[in-house]
């Protein structure tokens, strides 16, 4: 560190004539009273983050509440969008986020979790680095980014090859084949989830990176000691240990596809607001139903259902945040507990 | 390190169940699969980074010449045009952003760090987590409630700014705390025994040691929320003009190029790639820069 106790200003502000119990010390340049007041200044700065979490709360309950009393259960009950006749039922957009994010974590979890492993478990010492960082710049690029690229480059070629090559090969399956019903559009939602995985990808594994990091080395080497080969150890011994912080980045990434707006918004098609079963129907996520409807919302109840559609948004997400940040914290202490221990 | 370990456990002796050759393979066949399996999804997480890098560099780059940088956006017909003034405008958003933003988010990791005392640490990181956690459109919808409606009375760059700065005091708090934490306490007592006072201490000793550590995180933030787009459409609109008053709605890139998208001209989704391109390449720079210049200090 270039900046030494010994050479900094600071030290030389005080007076030189000072000695230990001289009483003016204690007032001298800009003593109790000012750290009183550098003190007061951080606790502001530290208390205006839950004062914009509460008024975030406040202010979006206040507005929705119009929508909330007027439709009761209803709001988000009923599949009926209807401005004109002022009917306002939410289930397609949560019908939306729902699948969608569901959807990205599917994809995003065994992709991520592999990649974790990679990294942890199999790289050479010197790919670890590159591979770790190259996936997190992934977290920089943003959203509306992918919104470009899944609007030109991925829906294309969703609709002409990928999504027929889907329902050709799973669409005949019993059950799980009607999912894949329908036209090829390439604006639906399950390219909404295919990007959304791509999106939420440095997260789980990041998470998941240091979740794997946090499994004590003990447990590889005894069951490789009893002779397991490296996937035994690893699916045996390793996985059971970090299941739960490896939940949580999960979660941690079903909370931010949640969220997500622009790059959603731009590939699922804001069109249909049927729910049908098939992912290749168009449709809305709650995010991307707040940015198409939002400047349009002309009279107090539509505003208020628009506003009603951020608060279930909002609460959802924080539950979801929460839950993840409980189970990774439970992992990550219990490990600090075995390194004390 | 453990590959040798499970090269050669085994030493064949046929008749004794737990050596039983056939079986022996069929585990270690197993484990090399996964271990592909494993290799292949990196692999996959790699190379979609390079795909889209690559799709946004070849097809934005065309877009790039000096007009693109200096001329305002044309209507549809008209030869040129570029993006100048959501450059300016996202230069301003974020220059606002900044001021607004960096003052609370290092004031509240240096509570965190030196003055909190439990319950209150709790509740701020607390908040503070679930202040990243946000959705931005709700950051949006939040604040047009809070300042577009009433206050100001427009969409607004100050709007604007007041959303970003809401995405980026998180970032900050969570970085800045990290690498306050760092910084050895022998400096501080070192500055206290010499009579310092504490707030002396943490101004002239604790924040310039930390000084890389800081940079980074802001660095970082504003990275983040130079590209946001959703909460932006909802306080500063956008604007095709050049704008430098906070009281007016102001352009800015993520803005620009997402009108540019949707618009069915092709010369237009060209733009619209080459401020995608714009954009990579600040938050990329900025992103490799501070990792770079912060190497083996402590951040």
């Amino acid at each position: 560190m270039a900046t030494g106790p010994t050479t900094h200003p600071a030290m030389t502000a005080l007076p030189p004539n000072a000695r230990s119990g001289d009483a003016a010390l204690t007032r001298a340049p800009g003593g109790v009273d000012g750290d009183r007041a550098f003190a007061g200044a951080t606790l502001a700065a530290a208390l205006a983050v839950p004062a914009i979490l509460l008024a975030v709360f406040l202010l979006l309950a206040i507005d929705a509440e119009p929508a909330l009393t007027r439709f009761g259960a209803s709001f988000v009950t009923s599949s009926t969008w209807d401005n004109v006749k002022e009917q306002f039922g939410t289930l397609p957009y949560i019908y939306g986020t729902v699948v969608t994010s569901l959807l990205a974590l599917v994809l995003a979890t065994p992709v991520g979790l592999g990649a974790a492993l990679f990294i942890t478990e199999y790289a050479p010492r010197r790919l670890r680095t590159p591979v770790a960082f190259t996936i997190e710049l992934l977290a920089a690029i943003p959203s509306i980014v992918f919104g470009l690229w899944g609007f030109f480059a991925l829906t294309p070629v969703m609709r002409s090859t990928v999504e027929p090559f889907l329902k050709a090969t799973i669409g005949p399956v019993p059950v799980v084949g009607a999912l894949f019903q329908g036209p090829s559009l390439g604006k639906d939602l399950f390219t909404g989830g295919v990007i959304l995985a791509i999106m939420i990808l440095p997260t789980v594994v990041a998470i998941s990176r240091e979740v794997l990091l946090a499994v004590p080395t003990m447990q590889r080497e005894g069951m490789l000691a009893l002779g397991a080969t490296k996937w035994e150890a690893i699916s045996g011994a390793v996985l059971p240990y970090a299941r739960a912080g490896i939940a949580g980045a999960a979660i941690l990434g079903l909370a931010r596809a949640l969220g997500e707006t622009m790059a959603v918004t731009m590939v699922i098609g804001n069109s249909s607001r049927k729910i049908t079963g098939s992912l290749l129907t168009p449709g809305y996520t709650m995010a991307s139903a707040i940015a198409n409807q939002f400047n349009e919302a002309d009279n107090e109840l539509y505003f208020s259902a628009v506003v009603g559609v951020a608060a279930i948004l909002l609460v959802v997400s924080a539950l979801v945040n929460l839950f993840a940040r409980v189970l990774i914290w439970s992992i990550t202490r219990n490990a600090a507990q075995g390194a004390r221990a | 390190m453990t590959g040798a370990v499970i090269a050669s456990p085994y030493p064949v002796a046929p008749g004794l169940p737990f050596t039983d050759d056939s079986r022996y393979r069929r585990r270690r066949a197993r484990s090399q699969a996964m271990a592909g399996l494993i290799a292949f999804a990196a692999f996959l997480g790699v190379s979609i980074l390079w795909i889209i890098l690559g799709y946004v560099t070849v097809k934005g780059a065309p877009a790039l010449n000096l007009a693109f940088f200096t001329e305002r956006p044309l209507p549809y017909g008209e030869v040129g045009g570029g993006i100048a003034p959501a450059i300016t405008g996202s230069l301003m958003l974020l220059v606002v952003a900044a001021v607004l933003g960096v003052p609370i988010g290092i004031g509240a990791a240096i509570f965190l760090v030196e003055y909190g005392k439990g319950s209150i640490i709790e509740g701020v990181r607390f908040a503070s987590d679930l202040v990243a956690g946000l959705p931005s459109i709700v950051v949006g919808v939040f604040v047009w409630a809070a300042l577009v409606r009433n206050v100001i009375g427009n969409f607004s760059g100050l709007a604007g700014a007041v959303a970003l700065a809401i995405i980026m005091v998180p970032i900050i708090i969570r970085t800045v705390e990290a690498v306050l934490n760092l910084v050895p306490h022998t400096l501080r007592e070192a500055g206290l025994a010499l009579g310092v006072p504490k707030w002396r201490v943490i101004l002239g000793v604790v924040l310039p040691t930390a000084r890389a550590g800081i940079v980074t995180g802001v660095v970082l933030s504003v990275a983040r929320a130079g590209g946001e787009t959703a909460p932006l459409l909802l306080t500063t609109l956008g604007n095709q003009f050049f704008n430098w008053d906070l009281g007016k709605p102001t352009g800015a890139i993520p803005i620009q190029l997402y009108n540019y998208a949707v618009a069915p001209y092709p010369d237009w989704h060209e733009k619209a790639w080459g401020a995608a391109l714009v954009l990579i390449l600040v938050v990329g720079v900025l992103s490799i820069l501070t990792r770079v210049a912060t190497r083996g200090s402590v951040r």
